[in-house]
């Protein structure tokens, strides 16, 4: 061509064309258009043979990758056993709807006929909607669990039709008692964002896979979670499967068992009632925690279920926060119950149990007179316990000093953190000079001993804690809680008190219930087995402002009570402390029952009957209603659940925060006591003061 | 050759036609496949045409000289006016269609059009006195031949129909020895012009096909998908391919129009490299041989006839192996033989039957220097 082109150019008359010319052009041209087509011809060749042969690693990998779906089967959770081996949690086989909102074409039409086969209320699609707006690309978000094999059919064959909505077997997590076992044993729910984000592990955004979100079902993750299995299937480029290739078996996760006595739980937990307030027992002779309920409380069911907006509102407004573990972070003032532990340390300190004082309706410490809540007359240490005497207290306290009786308390428990698997325990507050000094640099006045030594003040322990000083209490041995049945066991150390002192106060603590005390009422209705205890009442705020039996629910006294039984050869345990009940006689009460309830069941559950009746259901009815009644109310003006765990506990600290500042100032005051169980200066509802966690 | 094999079973086109029914025989099998091995779907109707157009190409090649030329012309015009009768009758229906429909049969003028545009470019250039081709006459009426069908293309819009009677226009005019400058001058325009056609002439559909053959990652799950797909079935496939009937990527879906744009994709994942070296040494040999056709006529109106058809022919073939291997935009262009599919047939096996004619027309009429028509 370049030839003919020359050719061309060179000659200054253009028309010089023949046939021969034209024959020529075309023969060369013609040879070139071969050329060409030849050229391209080669160079097609030549790229196919690039990406066939050179290249063809990569494309039979993308081809597999395209045939081949690996689709994960989350593993079985292990279950959580009780002492005996019952089932405190489980899995319950079921159907279950999952969206991928990637896939959905239109979501509201499919959200609205999904609504309709599964008879989801605008509430539950309202909370789907959401969720499927904030849901990332393929994440699955779940639209319903629990289906019966008719509505998982009905939807199964509208698959076509449904765009991006999967139907599948599974297993969801079961908790028998319900709100019993809430806060102790917490809940499970689907990773969030950020768990992803942690550990991109697939697992984790695979439909129906649930992580321990808190309590014990986080703290055991790793041998409850199991291996997941998984299932590798060919499928179209629309998602069909066409044919499974291999399928692995999940492998279910480790049962855990715990020391806790399941039914126990359970009826510690309904016989709190309507009152806010938890009960721990534990075995002295190995530290077992057999319960600790606290109540009210969440179904933790329908937390794992995925809470809707409706029942998490109701909830989160509750003044009597469900949503928190009063046992291990509710932290009250211990009152009375600290007084057989005080005796203790002042028989520690040489005070011997027959020296007496006269109560004259209180007493002159320094150069200010403190009332006792009565006029005892002449008082020794076992009067002192039974009766409940201040003025004892304040004198001896004062006598050998705070320091000494602060140092008792803490190797008792309080204001100790116990090696348990919990997420968080707020240990609250032993008050001594030294700690008044450093956090309110402040010198310890002989009102703050005055204070303390009625377990008032700054004081602040919580259930658990009181527990665990009623079992040492009772043994003379550094009892330690345990929650875990095969962990090991220590032998526990003995303190250094003789028997005799130890039965002086097992004996005053006796005469509580047995005797002449104030818990008359507390005594077990079972023959030869007899109840030692304590009563304590924690004033909340300061008398001006309520008389703390009556008035407002946030303004009552807190009621506890520490026991253990037998009295004479000590096997259980435990502290009740009922939020605002009133006084100690809203506390006494359910300790009796629920000891009732362990020695003898049947005659436990003639005391509960009746008044469930009364109260109208047990715990897990009687939230249901309470559910149903806020939901009719409520209507559609309920704001979203936060997606984050931390958030729901968040608001809980901020609130304990608020609490806390208030109670301190009222600490910088002091004022006497009133009744039984003295209830001087201080209150707080629990305050994590001290330091939380 | 002679001794054994008797003259009429001699003469035919062997060298075409050997590979044309390899072709054939191997797109049923790959048909037969794309339907997930049913033959019944594509691969029986395919034989079916191919037997109803060879006759037809058979047909085509009885033709005569003299009634070849009368009748250029008029077919070339009834086909325009059937292009314009699309037009109307699409614009009277609403929404553009691409047929006509006269009792069962299709029509599709714009496939035809591609051979009668190239026999009437062709049958122009061949009565043009010799002296006349390099003035402004030889390429204003050959021009308007073109361009009128092109618009009418366009207006359908049908780019891939339009540019392949483009390139057989290009391929006539250039053979028929128009000055080389006017290429030039004309390549010049083309490149200066394409980003003013992109944003004005393309439609935005179009605009993102180019786009994305340009970036074909950009998008791997919209526009770039298919490509995409296509790439990783003909690279899956390696050196002699998954097996028959076990290519994945046409068989789960992944692969786009497994049967008419992407046909050469399922052969090459199923056959590999082997495969498509086989189906791209059939269509070279074809080639080769209608040029050879081409180059052995005997007066310039059967040269440039012979060409031309080859021409369509080879940018049927280049424009789809470009577009599977990632090297051109998705237009919908099927590849000749082997897809499924009666158009881009009939227009192939037109193109075929009239190279069977010129070469008969050579044998009958041996070229000597001295002879001109």
């Amino acid at each position: 061509m370049g030839l003919f082109g020359r050719k061309k150019y060179g000659k200054k008359p253009r028309d010089l064309v023949s046939k021969t010319t034209l024959d020529n052009a075309f023969d060369r041209r013609t040879f070139v258009i071969g050329a060409g087509m030849g050229g391209i011809g080669t160079i097609l060749a030549g790229r196919m043979g690039y990406i066939a042969i050179a290249e063809n690693e990569r494309w039979v990998l993308e081809s597999e990758s395209n045939r081949v779906n690996l689709s994960l089967i989350p593993p079985r959770r292990g279950w959580l056993l009780d002492r005996n081996g019952a089932p405190l949690a489980s899995n319950r086989a079921d159907f279950r709807v999952d969206v991928i909102p990637d896939r959905m074409s239109d979501s509201e039409r499919t959200l609205g006929e999904l609504g309709s086969i599964l008879g989801l209320s605008d509430n539950n699609l309202a909370d789907v909607g959401k969720k499927i707006d904030e849901a990332r690309g393929f994440q699955p978000v779940e639209v319903a669990t629990g289906l019966d094999y008719e509505q998982f059919a009905a939807i199964s064959v509208r698959l076509p039709d449904l765009p991006g909505v999967v139907p599948q077997r599974g297993f969801s997590r079961f908790y028998p008692t319900g709100p019993s076992v809430g806060h102790l044993i917490g809940y499970v729910g689907p990773a969030s964002a950020e768990d992803y984000e942690e550990n991109p592990d697939p697992i984790l955004i695979t439909p129906g896979y649930k992580i321990g979100k808190d309590a014990l079902e986080k703290e055991f993750e790793k041998e409850l979670q199991g291996e997941p299995g998984a299932r590798r299937v060919e499928v179209t480029a629309s998602g069909r499967i066409v044919r499974d290739l291999e399928t692995r078996e999940d492998k279910q996760g480790a049962p855990v068992r715990l020391t806790i006595d399941g039914p126990l739980q359970d009826y510690a937990a309904r016989r709190i009632g309507l009152e806010s307030g938890s009960c721990v027992v534990m075995d002295v002779e190995n530290g077992d925690i057999l319960c600790m309920s606290s109540m009210p409380s969440f179904d933790p069911n329908s937390f794992s279920a995925g809470i809707g907006r409706v029942e998490y509102s109701m909830l989160r407004d509750d003044e009597r926060v469900p949503l928190r573990n009063k046992v291990l972070k509710g932290l009250y003032p211990p009152g009375s119950t600290v007084k057989p532990m005080h005796c203790m340390a002042f028989l520690d300190a040489g005070v011997k149990p027959e020296e007496a004082i006269i109560c004259g309706g209180g007493r002159r410490i320094g150069n200010r007179f403190f009332n006792c809540w009565s006029n005892h007359g002449r008082v020794d240490m076992a009067k002192a316990i039974y009766q409940s005497c201040d003025s004892y207290f304040y004198h001896f306290a004062q006598q050998v000093g705070f320091d000494q009786v602060a140092k008792w308390a803490h190797k008792m428990g309080l204001g100790e953190e116990f090696d348990l698997p919990v997420t968080s325990q707020f240990y609250g507050t032993v008050p001594d000079p030294a700690w008044k000094q450093k956090k309110y640099d402040q010198a310890w006045q002989p009102y703050d001993t005055v204070n303390a030594s009625i377990g008032q003040g700054y004081y602040l322990v919580n259930p658990l804690q009181l527990a665990v000083m009623s079992a040492r209490l009772a043994t003379g041995y550094e009892v330690v809680p345990h929650l875990r049945m095969d962990d090991p066991r220590k032998q526990f150390e003995h303190f250094d008190f003789s028997s005799d002192e130890i039965n002086y106060v097992r004996k005053a603590m006796s005469d509580v219930v047995n005797g002449p005390g104030t818990a008359g009422r507390a005594r077990l209705p079972i023959d030869n087995i007899q109840m030692a205890g304590k009563t304590g009442t924690a004033q909340v705020v300061s008398l001006s402002v309520s008389n703390g039996k009556t008035g407002p629910w946030k303004y009552r006294d807190h009621g506890l009570f520490v026991f253990f039984a037998p009295f004479d050869k000590p096997k259980y345990a435990g502290a009740v402390v009922i939020e605002h009940g009133g006084g100690s006689g809203s506390a006494y009460p359910i300790a009796r029952d629920v000891m009732t309830f362990l020695f003898d069941p049947e005659k436990g559950m003639e005391a509960l009957r009746p008044l469930e009746e009364q109260w109208g259901g047990t715990a897990q009815q009687r939230l249901d209603q309470k559910y149903r009644a806020y939901a009719a109310a409520a209507g559609e003006v309920v704001e979203p659940v936060p997606q984050r765990t931390e958030q729901i506990f968040d608001q809980v600290d901020a609130e304990a925060r608020l609490a806390q500042m208030r109670s301190e100032e009222r600490a910088q005051t002091s004022t006497p006591s009133r009744n039984e169980g003295s209830r001087p200066p201080v209150s707080s509802d629990e305050v994590p003061s001290g330091g939380t966690e | 050759m002679s001794g054994i094999i008797p003259a009429p079973v001699a003469r035919q086109p062997w060298m075409m036609l050997f590979p044309l029914f390899g072709l054939i025989g191997f797109g049923a099998l790959v048909l037969t496949s794309a339907a997930a091995g049913n033959f019944d779907r594509y691969a029986e109707s395919h034989l079916i045409r191919f037997a109803i157009f060879f006759v037809m190409a058979v047909v085509i090649s009885r033709f005569n000289k003299p009634t070849v030329s009368l009748l250029t012309y008029p077919a070339y015009i009834a086909i325009l006016l059937l292009l314009m009768a699309v037009e109307i009758v699409g614009q009277v229906g609403g929404g553009s269609q691409r047929w006509l429909e006269v009792g069962p049969i299709r029509i599709q003028p714009s496939e035809l059009m591609k051979p009668a545009a190239v026999m009437a470019l062709a049958h122009y250039y061949g009565g043009l006195p010799i002296g006349m081709v390099p003035t402004w006459r030889a390429l204003i009426p050959a021009g308007m031949i073109i361009l009128l069908p092109i618009a009418f293309v366009l207006l359908q819009p049908d780019l891939g129909t339009s540019l392949a009677i483009g390139f057989g226009g290009f391929v006539v005019m250039f053979l028929a020895g128009l000055p080389l400058r006017w290429f030039l001058v004309a390549g010049a325009a083309a490149v200066a012009m394409a980003p003013v056609a992109f944003f004005v002439g393309l439609q935005p559909y179009q605009q993102k096909r180019v786009l994305t053959f340009l970036d074909p990652e950009n998008d791997p799950l919209g526009d770039g998908y298919q490509i995409t797909q296509s790439k990783i079935a003909i690279g899956s496939g390696g050196l002699f391919g998954k097996g028959f009937n076990e290519g994945s990527q046409s068989h789960l879906n992944y692969l786009p129009e497994p049967h008419t744009d992407f046909v050469f994709a399922t052969m090459a994942e199923e056959w590999g490299f082997a495969g498509g070296i086989f189906v791209i040494v059939c269509f070279g040999t074809i080639l080769f041989w209608g040029l050879k056709v081409a180059k052995e006529a005997n007066d310039r109106f059967s040269k440039l006839l012979a060409a031309g058809m080859t021409a369509t022919i080879f940018f049927f073939i280049a424009i789809n192996l470009l577009m599977v291997m990632g090297f051109a935009p998705v237009v919908g262009i099927p590849l000749p033989f082997i897809s499924h599919g009666g158009s881009s047939m009939m227009t192939n096996m037109i193109c075929i039957g009239v190279l069977m004619m010129i070469h008969r027309w050579n044998r009958k009429a041996p070229r000597t220097g001295l002879i001109v028509s």
